[in-house]
């Protein structure tokens, strides 16, 4: 459980990032944060782990709050998988990458190699396990990464950014993983302005621009509101750009995905003929 | 990572910006050949406060007080050593001057630092690159050097950025003895450093297909041209000069010690 009560933060170069925002993650949830550059989404995350204090209001992460403990003590819970890999990859095998982490912990070698083992599974990097992280392709990098933080099996992940620089087929693979991550019981939280990532997995959808949330609910409701999205300078997915363009045929408008808008369509085309 | 944003420039207009970088560069090597020349802490002091009037005019007060704060921890190294090894080799015996030549050492430090962040705080790297090219160094030369400073502000912000990247994976700084603490580096450089190569190297290609260093003869939009306020800076570093060489060779300096009758 993740409560943010009503929390600002002011960067030392005197940017207000966060005016005021409020939020409650429960466990087992799966929230995409969305919005344009600048408004606020790594800063908000970054409060969950402990790497940013609040200048104003309080974070609790599991009723403690941040501010009275370590990011170390709380990364243990909260694992954070940063948008770039090149700014954690280090070491000499991916092998070494993965334990890292699990070293910081304190896991004893026998845990240790057992859970890289898993991790390396996981994200179907076995081949790679003595390769230097250096020389594997973007997206196998991302899964290191992805890997690297897995592997202590936290029980809150953060992605910022996950979908960036991946081709399509890798972004439906982390899409489905994600997924069965989540409905493994983890809380996920995803920052991201990929619509139709979010729309095909429909997750509560948090708005912000601005440094403030302008709307929290499911992506169904959000993302076929064209004026809310339209204030956080988010296109709704294309699918609902269509079905908002065809109201005149007396189509809903809330559908985000392709298997929505092909039963939709189905159901209209059937009645016709009738 | 204060200690970066304590020489990193802001574009604004006051009476220090505006001085020809040439002039200025003449007066921070002043400042550092004058703090080379003495060891007595009245002189450096003087130094010190010399420059704080100019840090007002600039405006950046700010910037400069974190400068001096990144400065500290040196600073005390240089204190703490110099106190320490001047203490074992006097024979294991206090005395006050002791005391100030160490602060008097670590003064040397802090001064450099402090004229060296005025310098950078007050010059864009576009006025920088202009001065050595007028001054003839060779334009290659010219454009490592602007590229470099131009990047230090982006490879600060990228070292925090891997340090929470590298917090967030359980690291901790802090923890552990010395020889530790320095290995606790170890996963926030090497990131630094291959990120640092990779960029380094794709700005070359985007160079390259710009067609950089087609034309071997280049010509500048702006010339650097000589001012009133620069020549008043330009004599008055002249006499700043003369004064403390004269003051060096023919005056006796005291010391606080010896001023407070200690």
């Amino acid at each position: 459980m993740i409560e943010i009560k009503d929390v600002y933060f002011t960067f030392p170069s005197g940017v207000e990032a966060l005016k005021g925002v409020s939020l409650s993650i429960r466990d087992g949830e799966f929230v995409a944060i969305m919005g344009q550059n600048g408004a606020g989404k790594t800063t908000l995350v970054k409060h969950f782990n402990g790497l940013l204090k609040p200048t104003k209001g309080e974070v609790t992460v599991d009723g403690v709050n941040t501010r009275k403990t370590s990011v170390a003590k709380l990364a243990r819970n909260v694992g954070f998988v940063f948008q770039n890999p090149d700014h954690q990859l280090f070491c000499e095998s991916v092998e070494e990458e993965i334990a890292f982490g699990l070293r910081n912990f304190g896991f004893d070698e026998n845990l240790t190699k057992k859970r890289v083992d898993w991790a390396l599974n996981l994200l179907e990097l076995m081949q790679y396990r003595q390769s230097s992280p250096f020389l594997l392709s973007g997206g196998e990098r991302k899964r290191v990464a992805l890997a690297s933080v897995l592997a202590w099996d936290p029980k809150t992940v953060v992605l910022d950014e996950p979908t960036i620089g991946q081709d399509h087929q890798q972004k439906e693979k982390l899409r489905q993983f994600i997924i069965q991550l989540n409905s493994q019981g983890k809380t996920v939280v995803v920052v991201t302005h990929d619509v139709e990532f979010v729309a095909e997995s429909n997750p509560r959808v948090v708005l912000m621009t601005g440094g403030k949330i302008v709307a929290d609910g499911v992506a169904e409701t959000i993302l076929t509101n064209e004026a809310l999205v339209t204030t956080a300078s988010i296109v709704p997915p294309q699918i609902t750009q269509i079905f908002l363009r065809l109201t005149d045929l007396g189509l809903p408008t809330n559908v985000i995905d392709v298997y929505q808008a092909r039963n939709v369509l189905h159901k209209y085309l059937e009645d016709r003929h009738k | 990572m204060s200690i970066f944003s304590g020489f990193q420039f802001r574009r604004v207009s006051t009476p220090i910006h505006n001085l020809d970088p040439r002039i200025k560069f003449i007066f921070v090597i002043a400042i550092f050949a004058v703090a080379i020349m003495f060891i007595e802490l009245p002189v450096l002091l003087l130094l010190f406060f010399l420059q704080i009037p100019i840090v007002l005019l600039a405006k950046v007060q700010r910037e400069w007080i974190r400068s001096m704060r990144g400065a500290a921890f040196l600073a005390a190294i240089i204190f703490a050593t110099n106190f320490v090894f001047s203490y074992i080799y006097g024979g294991y015996r206090f005395t006050p001057s002791l005391l100030e030549s160490a602060i008097a050492l670590t003064f040397r430090f802090v001064v450099l630092v402090e004229s060296f962040s005025v310098f950078f705080l007050t010059t864009s790297p576009d006025h920088l690159g202009l001065a050595l090219e007028q001054s003839r160094v060779p334009y290659e030369f010219c454009f490592a050097f602007t590229t470099a400073v131009r990047f230090v502000p982006v490879l600060a912000e990228e070292a925090q950025t891997i340090m929470d990247a590298q917090k967030a994976r359980g690291l901790e700084l802090e923890k552990g003895n010395f020889m530790k603490r320095i290995r606790n580096y170890i996963p926030i450089l090497i990131p630094l450093i291959v990120s640092a190569i990779r960029r380094s190297l794709e700005l070359a290609e985007a160079m390259e297909s710009r067609a950089w260093g087609a034309i071997k003869k280049r010509t500048n939009l702006y010339e650097l041209k000589m001012r009133r306020g620069d020549y008043i800076l330009l004599i008055l570093t002249m006499v700043l000069l003369v004064v403390a060489v004269y003051i060096r060779l023919y005056v006796p300096i005291p010391s606080i010690t010896s001023l407070l009758k200690l």
